[in-house]
């Protein structure tokens, strides 16, 4: 099922303006409310927690007849250790397979004939299951949902087949895509002992060899109210939504939940490069710098600057990879960079490149190099800065017009532990940023210590047709 | 100081909400003819405007020039009156604006989304108003984006499913326009020329070529100043002849070897058009054959029951004339001739025996049901709506379209299928390493 990696990386640049200053209500539950001056009352967020410990993050949009629910977990691949990588994302898939309650594939048929639109997607740190439907059918998602939160049923049949379906999903988006299979290998090689080395799907031997006995123990350890956030997004009522979250995940048991281990990366000390060779057909050069996220950086404000350094390379059309290097001196056919200020973890800030036919990828590499060392030597212009905060205050608005979205970003800040009111600081952060910080950030992080670069270098790559026209002998 | 102002604008912006119970579509002329259609917003201050010309590749000037359609969308944004392609980004850009062009074999689109605030929305739409008017086309940009385009044609073949969609597409429809991808090919991009590009836009992107979709949160009014401004100075030209008719081809089994570990299998016919009067029959007889996500029969045929693939599904891709119907998979290549088998047997076994009551009251639910989802947010809706107003379809279809879901019964699904997809006549391609020992 999908993971939104494209979507997460763009996801910085879409958070929405929203100020706290709110009031907290305690009733039954506890309960905070907070309300939204610029934005009004409609589209506050309110949060509950259940005597269970579950989350509950209510948000009423009231547009569309329509209601977006989401269960989050705290478990992803960067909870995992050797030997079982990609299990969470198994267990994503095994959580449709039947519950003491439903026979395998009848929770998707439930949601199906009520209308809704169902999915998963696992990421290195957190799993989510979402449901979209009519609003009055809440009460069909949270009473499935809270039922294999607890009473999953893992067979050995059913994970015979399953682990298939992974091993499929494996050679599509993996084994078959040079580029991403280039990023899998760079990620190995760029964290020593982050366990951000590891890809979210799983390492090949990992996957073939998943247990029941892996999963049950992987699920029972993460799939608990207290670990867990329930987040509603949609034209509900936010009482209501209360009501029927404490009617069908009130009864359910929390567990004792064993932190998992920091297992900081160590300091990087020096450059590290390496080749791929894979059958392709253009080289690609793929620059990451370890850096620091707003999760674990000691001044907030550096994550922003950085922030809004990648925002001034390739932050639009307008931006400097566009103007310099595709334009410009015209040697890339297309050049980003990305930044992840909501991962759990310290990250990579990315620069990444396909050269012009006859361009070197060594020339690449030497013009993003130079763009790197200009953000370190000249302040970056009034008219580029204001131009990426225009970007962001417009893009808050326009996210809005996605409950989906919004019940994501709320989901990705509560999972991570920055807690979903950072959200509301992220336009005004922004704003605050100024060149001689963003100067700053470039001088202290995009040092070539912290750099890892990773060339695709194309081997042969021959396709053969073979054609007929179908006469008697059709058929298998 | 740019942002300081916009901090102002924006804090004087109040979001409120009111429901989208039913969706009103105002439409009319502008003083060149130009259909517009119109659909109010409220609760977020932003407004899309999209401007189509029926000019997508089925317009390409013969298959020898396969691509020109799309390489004159990609030109637009690299000049236009005296700005040049920085300033042009430029200038969207820092009023928070976004624009971008697309092509489809049908048509080609200009997209707009802006804050409503007029502040910022003005200089969004005179920068648009000048791509569609002023364009330059230098021969420095030409080059350069040709050689952009070329690039990614080269980098296609590293897609095994990319390669597969193309020779599908070859063996389905011929030499009809609709054989031949819209980004086009290595040999025929390399043949095209500047005056190529200034011609086809001198042709097709004209005032009676054109259609004007706008949703947000503007008044009609301000919409109908909005579609006069973007149109009022575009020559008034032609609209497009009718494109011909597809012919049914010999059916074809291609193979492509690729050093893949999967194989991608696409096997199909020619499907139906936009107005086809078995839209609905066949549509959701193929909702409950392999459209509906997770819980189709292919699905669970495929994938739940059999773990041979990751996604398993079929479609009908409704186009001003018949696009195709097809079913697709990707398998570990030692697997292919077991998924073939049971994706032929499947299509088979529908087609004989048509949907049960059950599957049939479950897909009405699953449509009808999550309907109003289909264009809850207004992205979605201006992509509805420009469907509507392109294909000429009844202004009322966002009604109408679930009371015809409903009428659907078992009889008509079955007699269309029957009539229209032989099971035996499909087109089979395949693009995978055949001599791969283990697959593995």
């Amino acid at each position: 099922m999908p993971k939104f990696n494209k979507m997460l990386r763009n996801i910085a640049r879409l958070y929405h303006q929203q100020r706290l200053g709110g009031t907290a209500i305690w009733l039954l539950l506890v309960a905070v409310v907070f309300s939204t001056p610029s934005y009004g009352q409609s589209l506050a967020v309110h949060e509950f927690k259940l005597p269970n410990g579950l989350k509950i993050l209510v948000k009423e949009d009231h547009r569309s007849p329509v209601v977006v629910s989401q269960v989050w977990y705290k478990v992803g691949s960067s909870y995992e250790h050797g030997g079982i990588t990609g299990i969470s994302h198994m267990l994503e898939h095994m959580m449709f397979k039947g519950t003491d309650k439903y026979a395998p594939g009848e929770f998707s048929r439930i949601i199906a004939e009520n209308g809704g639109n169902e999915n998963a997607f696992t990421n290195r740190d957190y799993t989510a299951y979402f449901q979209t439907l009519d609003k009055s059918r809440l009460a069909i998602s949270f009473e499935m949902e809270a039922d294999r939160m607890r009473n999953l049923h893992l067979l050995d049949e059913e994970l015979t087949k399953e682990l298939q379906v992974v091993l499929e999903e494996r050679r599509k988006r993996t084994e078959d895509n040079p580029q991403a299979k280039m990023y899998e290998y760079l990620m190995a090689m760029a964290y020593a002992n982050s366990p951000y080395k590891n890809p979210v799907i799983g390492w090949p031997a990992d996957i073939e060899n998943y247990k029941v006995a892996d999963l049950q123990a992987w699920y029972e350890r993460w799939y608990a109210p207290n670990n867990a956030t329930l987040v509603v997004v949609g034209d509900v009522d936010v009482d209501d939504v209360l009501q029927l979250a404490k009617k069908y995940f009130g009864a359910l048991e929390p567990s004792v939940l064993v932190d998992v281990k920091p297992r900081t990366e160590m300091p990087q000390q020096g450059v590290r490069r390496m080749i791929v060779k894979l059958p392709a057909k253009l080289p690609f050069i793929f620059m990451a710098y370890k850096v620091p996220v707003l999760n674990t950086i000691d001044n907030e404000q550096e994550a922003y600057a950085l922030e809004v350094l990648a925002g001034i390379l390739d932050g639009g059309n307008s931006a400097r990879f566009s103007t310099q290097l595709v334009r410009g001196r015209q040697i890339a056919v297309s050049a980003s960079a990305g930044y992840d200020l909501s991962a759990r973890l310290s990250s990579l800030l990315t620069l990444s490149a396909t050269p012009v036919e006859g361009v070197s990828v060594a020339t690449i590499e030497a013009a993003i190099k130079e763009e790197v060392m200009r953000l370190q030597n000249e302040l970056v212009l009034p008219d580029e800065l204001s131009r990426v905060k225009a970007q962001v205050l417009a893009q808050s608005v326009y996210e809005h017009d996605s409950m989906f979205y919004q019940g994501m970003l709320l989901g990705i800040f509560e999972m991570v532990g920055l807690g979903w009111s950072k959200i509301d600081e992220y336009v005004e952060q922004i704003n605050k940023i100024t060149a001689e910080q963003i100067q700053a950030v470039a001088k202290k992080y995009l040092i070539d210590r912290h750099l890892n670069i990773a060339v695709l270098e194309p081997q042969a790559l021959v396709l053969q047709a073979t054609h007929e026209l179908k006469g008697a002998n059709h058929g298998h | 100081m740019v942002t300081k102002r916009f901090m102002i604008l924006f804090l004087g912006v109040i979001l409120c909400s009111s429901l989208r119970a039913e969706v009103t579509i105002e439409q009319w002329r502008t003083t060149t003819d130009t259909p517009v259609f119109f659909v109010k917003t409220e609760g977020l201050p932003l407004v899309d405007v999209k401007v189509m010309f029926d000019a997508g590749s089925a317009r390409d000037p013969g298959e020898e020039k396969s691509g020109l359609a799309s390489l004159t969308a990609q030109m637009l944004e690299t000049g236009a009156g005296a700005f040049n392609a920085d300033e042009i980004a430029a200038q969207f850009e820092r009023v928070g604006a976004v624009f971008s062009t697309g092509v489809s074999v049908d048509m080609v689109w200009l997209d707009l989304r802006s804050l409503s605030t007029l502040e910022l929305l003005n200089p969004a739409l005179d920068t648009m108003g000048l791509l569609l008017t002023q364009p330059t086309f230098n021969s420095s940009d030409f080059d350069r984006e040709k050689n952009r385009v070329l690039t990614v044609l080269k980098q296609r073949e590293e897609s095994p499913g990319a390669l597969a969609k193309l020779s599908f597409y070859k063996a389905l429809y011929g030499h009809h326009p609709y054989a031949f991808p819209a980004l086009g090919e290595i040999t025929t991009v390399s043949k095209i020329q500047l005056d190529h590009v200034k011609a086809f836009h001198q042709k097709w992107y004209v005032a009676e070529n054109a259609t004007i979709v706008i949703v947000g949160d503007v008044t009609q009014d301000h919409a109908r100043k909005i579609a006069e401004q973007l149109i009022a100075k575009i020559n008034r030209g032609d609209k497009a002849p009718e494109l011909p008719p597809v012919i049914a081809q010999p059916e074809q089994n291609i193979h492509i070897n690729y050093p893949s570990k999967q194989t991608h299998v696409l096997l199909g016919a020619l499907g139906i058009d936009r107005n086809d009067a078995d839209y609905f029959p066949l549509v959701v007889g193929n909702h409950i054959l392999g459209g509906a996500s997770l819980v189709s029969i292919l699905f669970e045929e495929v994938r739940e029951k059999r773990g041979l693939a990751y996604s398993a599904y079929s479609y009908f891709s409704p186009m001003t004339r018949k696009g195709p119907f097809i079913m697709g998979a990707q398998t570990r290549n030692d697997q292919l001739d077991e998924a073939l088998a049971v994706m032929h047997k499947t299509l088979e076994d529908f087609v004989v025996r048509g949907p049960t009551d059950a599957e049939l009251t479950a897909a009405k639910k699953n449509i009808t049901g999550g309907f109003a989802m289909r264009f809850d947010t207004n992205k979605k809706l201006l992509e509805y709506i420009s469907m509507i107003a392109f294909h000429h379809l009844p202004l009322n279809y966002l009604t109408l379209y679930p009371e015809k879901v409903l009428a659907v019964t078992r009889a008509k699904i079955k007699e269309a299928f029957e009539r229209r997809i032989v099971p035996e006549g499909l087109t089979t391609v395949t693009v995978g390493n055949k001599v791969s020992e283990s697959g593995k």
